[in-house]
């Protein structure tokens, strides 16, 4: 008997939605790489994470590379765009944080802006740990950036209505719903956005993000089926491309924290980090997700590669 | 390929006399055809009849071992896609590559880190298990050697012995068969021989071809020679044909039910890349996607740190969290004057917890609530961790006469139970602990200072 290559062909297919003037994401039908089923669609997207204040936090051998460049926003991410290239830069708003420097949306919207005039690739606004406050800043920023195609990232239950009806329709911008590891509270809070009046074109979703090692078996379960019942039940409600913002994970794990003096028999502490990275973001990749958020100039090489050899 | 009830039927004695439990052989045959009921349950059936059932019936991929003793491991016997579908049973096992035309330096350095990856992750061992070894010198003595060498300073590991020259692979099976190790090399012009070697010693063995198509020629003819305890390579070095190979050969078994590629796969990773972090990103997408032993040039932490994570992660079972019973533990030479933490009953957040705990030397109980087995803002965001669930469990197990303290800790991630704690536990202080737990070391330490002075 001959060999018949098996084939999963769907009915469905992934939106494709289009970041800034012309990062695409999503627009596939088969399962993520599966080139010999057919349209991987657009190349997954990698970015990488800078801070609208200095990263006090991250482990020294992340300042030791962005350190000098880290006291301003728009001289960091010109710094990663000219060194790194990634396809988008993802500006977190720590700085926001009312237990932190608590910084007024105002002042929030100003930083945005400039890092929009200064750079010219697109941009993901992220928030702070407060739902509330993120509202209020995702509104201001935008309004002073209207009709950008940047993604606000996230819009969770507590505030999808102020984000949606701001960032995704009166200016013009792309909202990211955000859940917790489920499928049907991704597929109900992307339906209340879409109620709103936001167009899915304007959408993208973060059905949640965890660090290899901790609780990521739910990620990948959740995303597998999210993409099975976007492509094979056509669930229209499903059809939108995912955005993993692994950094945010793995650099709180302590694998990635532990200095060298805390875990000698674990070696150094920078591979350590790179390694929880890239392990996060290829893990997330191959169960679906069109676009991750990382740290390391060298996560970004690799996944990069990773991406380009697989498709 | 499996059987439908009707030519289940054909080959069934047709007695009709319902010893079996069913009324008719035909009803008989549907069942068996559905898996509800065993072959053996008919007394009349010709041992020919037996075979082409028990083949027809058998799971669409095969479980294979290889090791010896405790170090026995199975692959494959895998029957769903998704781990949502159930559950994926077997976990893939890694193998750290050796050369015998490598330098010592390099082999003292992989030995070196085979032992010393060696820890318990959420009451997991984690290990290397396999040690590959390819014959490049084509010297019987040189690579016999090696294997000896590294079997002898590494005891936890089985070897995996690469050769296509039958000669040798005949030789180093001999010497290491009591370490049931897998025979690696089996192709299109050796297999006869191969297949004779592996059969001796009942040794699993690796079959490859050049592609997918050359190789499913390959593993029939094997089957043909009745061999079936195989291990699949269908060539592809570069990232996305082995990805190819990996997700097709599982789809052929499961989805096209051909029992032809029933077999678990390797992924030679090692030779796909130079790249020790673009190992672990290629390493992490076949453990997810579909290869059971996973061949890497070396295993360091920070290679093992994510990647036996990962593969335990993939490997658990859906339906059944895991999940510690809820109590009052005792970290160390704990007294009625150690600090006391709560936090949850989720498996991999406890040993997190008591393994930084125990790390700090710091003497300590643990409270463990009834938390739904969640982590622990799942715990708090589904209403499961609460003041009134923590305060029970102090009163459950009686923390007030174990302690004569009363200051409990709680997880930073839940600082805004605070004051709702110390309303429901009158007497009580509650003290806000670090968001994470790598943090404990350093703050048990402090708390332990201050509750001093
Ligand atoms: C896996 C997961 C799940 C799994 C559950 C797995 C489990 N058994 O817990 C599932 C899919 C079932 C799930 C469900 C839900 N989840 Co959930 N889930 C996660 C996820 C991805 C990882 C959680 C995890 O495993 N963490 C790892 C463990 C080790 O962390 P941990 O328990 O917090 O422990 C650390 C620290 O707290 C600290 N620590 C622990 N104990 C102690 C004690 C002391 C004294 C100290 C000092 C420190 C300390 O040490 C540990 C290591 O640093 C997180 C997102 C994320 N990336 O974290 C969301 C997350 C926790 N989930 C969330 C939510 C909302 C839910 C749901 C309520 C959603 C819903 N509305 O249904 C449900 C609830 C379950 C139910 N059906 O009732 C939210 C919580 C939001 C919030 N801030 O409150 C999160 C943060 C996701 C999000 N961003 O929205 N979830
Ligand atoms: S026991 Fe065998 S012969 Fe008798 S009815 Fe059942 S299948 Fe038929």
């Amino acid at each position: 008997m001959d060999y018949k290559k098996p084939s999963q062909k769907f009915t469905g297919k992934i939106r494709e939605v289009t970041v800034g003037s012309g990062l695409k994401l999503g627009g596939e039908s088969v399962l993520p790489f599966y080139t010999f089923d057919g349209d991987t669609g657009a190349k997954p997207a990698v970015g990488m994470e800078i801070w609208d204040v200095f990263p006090k936090s991250w482990p020294q051998s992340l300042k030791d590379i962005f350190g000098e460049y880290a006291d301003d926003p728009v001289k960091w991410a010109k710094f990663c765009i000219e060194k790194y290239n990634p396809d988008f830069i993802c500006i977190r708003f720590e700085g926001a944080n009312p237990e932190g420097d608590d910084k007024s949306p105002e002042d929030c919207a100003k930083t945005a802006e400039r890092l929009s005039r200064e750079v010219s690739i697109p941009l993901m606004i992220a928030g702070c740990d407060s739902n509330e406050k993120n509202a209020k800043i995702f509104v201001k920023i935008a309004e002073a950036l209207p009709d950008k195609n940047y993604v606000f990232l996230s819009a969770v239950e507590a505030n999808y209505k102020e984000i949606g009806a701001a960032c995704g329709m009166a200016y013009g911008n792309i909202v990211s719903a955000e859940s917790s590891v489920d499928l049907n509270l991704a597929k109900q809070l992307n339906i209340l956005i879409t109620q709103l009046g936001v167009k899915p074109e304007k959408m993208v979703m973060n059905p949640g993000c965890a660090a290899v090692g901790y609780g990521f078996e739910y990620v990948v379960t959740t995303m597998d089926r999210i993409r099975l019942a976007a492509l094979d039940q056509n669930d229209a409600t499903l059809q939108l491309p995912i955005i993993s913002p692994v950094s945010f994970e793995t650099w709180k794990a302590k694998e990635s924290i532990a200095t060298e003096d805390d875990m000698p028999e674990w070696g150094d502490q920078e591979e350590r980090g790179i390694a929880m990275e890239v392990s996060t973001a290829a893990g997330v990749l191959a169960a679906g997700s069109n676009a991750v958020i990382l740290r390391h100039p060298k996560s970004v090489e690799i996944i990069r590669k990773f991406i380009d050899e697989l498709l | 390929m499996a059987l439908n009830g009707m030519e289940i039927y054909k080959i069934l004695p047709k007695k009709n006399c319902k010893e079996c439990g069913f009324p008719t052989c035909l009803a008989f045959a549907m069942k068996l055809a559905q898996g509800g009921t065993q072959a053996e349950k008919c007394p009349y059936m010709s041992d020919e009849a037996k075979d082409k059932l028990a083949e027809a019936t058998a799971p669409p991929m095969r479980t294979v071992t290889f090791g010896a003793g405790e170090k026995t491991y199975s692959l494959g016997g895998e029957t769903v896609l998704f781990r949502h579908e159930k559950t994926f049973v077997n976990k893939p096992r890694f193998a750290v590559i050796f050369d015998d035309t490598e330098s010592t330096d390099n082999v003292e350095k992989k030995i070196n880190h085979i032992n010393t990856v060696n820890y318990t992750r959420i009451s997991e061992e984690m290990y290397v298990e396999i040690a590959a070894f390819r014959c490049s010198s084509q010297d019987k003595q040189k690579f016999i050697s090696l294997i000896k060498k590294v079997t002898s300073e590494c005891k936890k590991i089985v070897p995996m012995i690469i050769t296509e020259n039958p000669d040798i692979a005949s030789a180093a099976a001999e010497e290491f068969a009591a370490l049931g190790p897998i025979i690696y090399g089996a192709n299109e012009q050796n297999y006869e021989a191969m297949v004779g070697i592996a059969k001796k010693h009942n040794l699993l063995l690796g079959v490859k071809a050049e592609n997918q198509a050359k190789l499913y020629d390959l593993v029939q003819k094997i089957q043909n020679t009745d061999y079936k305890e195989l291990l699949l390579d269908a060539g592809g070095r570069s990232l996305k044909t082995a990805f190819d190979n990996a997700v097709n050969i599982r789809r052929t078994a499961l989805l096209s039910k051909d029992r032809t590629f029933g077999y678990p796969t390797a992924a030679f990773v090692c030779d796909m890349t130079q790249d020790k972090m673009m190992e672990i990103a290629m390493a992490t997408l076949f453990i997810e996607k579909y290869a059971s032993v996973i061949v890497l040039s070396d295993m360091d932490y920070s290679m093992a740190l994510p990647l036996f994570a990962i593969r335990q992660n993939i490997y658990t079972d859906p339906q059944r969290p895991m999940r510690i019973e809820q109590g009052i533990y005792r970290i160390g030479q704990a007294d009625e004057q150690s600090p006391l933490l709560v936090t949850v009953d989720f498996a991999l957040t406890y040993f997190i917890v008591s393994g930084e705990v125990e790390r700090s030397k710091v003497p300590s109980w643990i409270l463990i609530p009834d938390a739904g087995g969640y982590s622990v803002l799942t715990a708090w965001a589904s209403g499961k961790l609460n003041a009134k669930s923590i305060a029970k469990a102090i009163k459950d197990f009686e923390a007030e006469s174990k302690l004569k303290t009363r200051e409990l800790i709680i997880p930073g991630k839940v600082a805004v139970l605070k004051s709702d704690i110390e309303d429901e536990l009158p007497g009580w202080k509650v003290i806000v602990g670090p968001r994470e737990a790598s943090s404990l070391t350093a703050f048990l330490k402090e708390y332990r200072q201050e509750s001093a002075s």
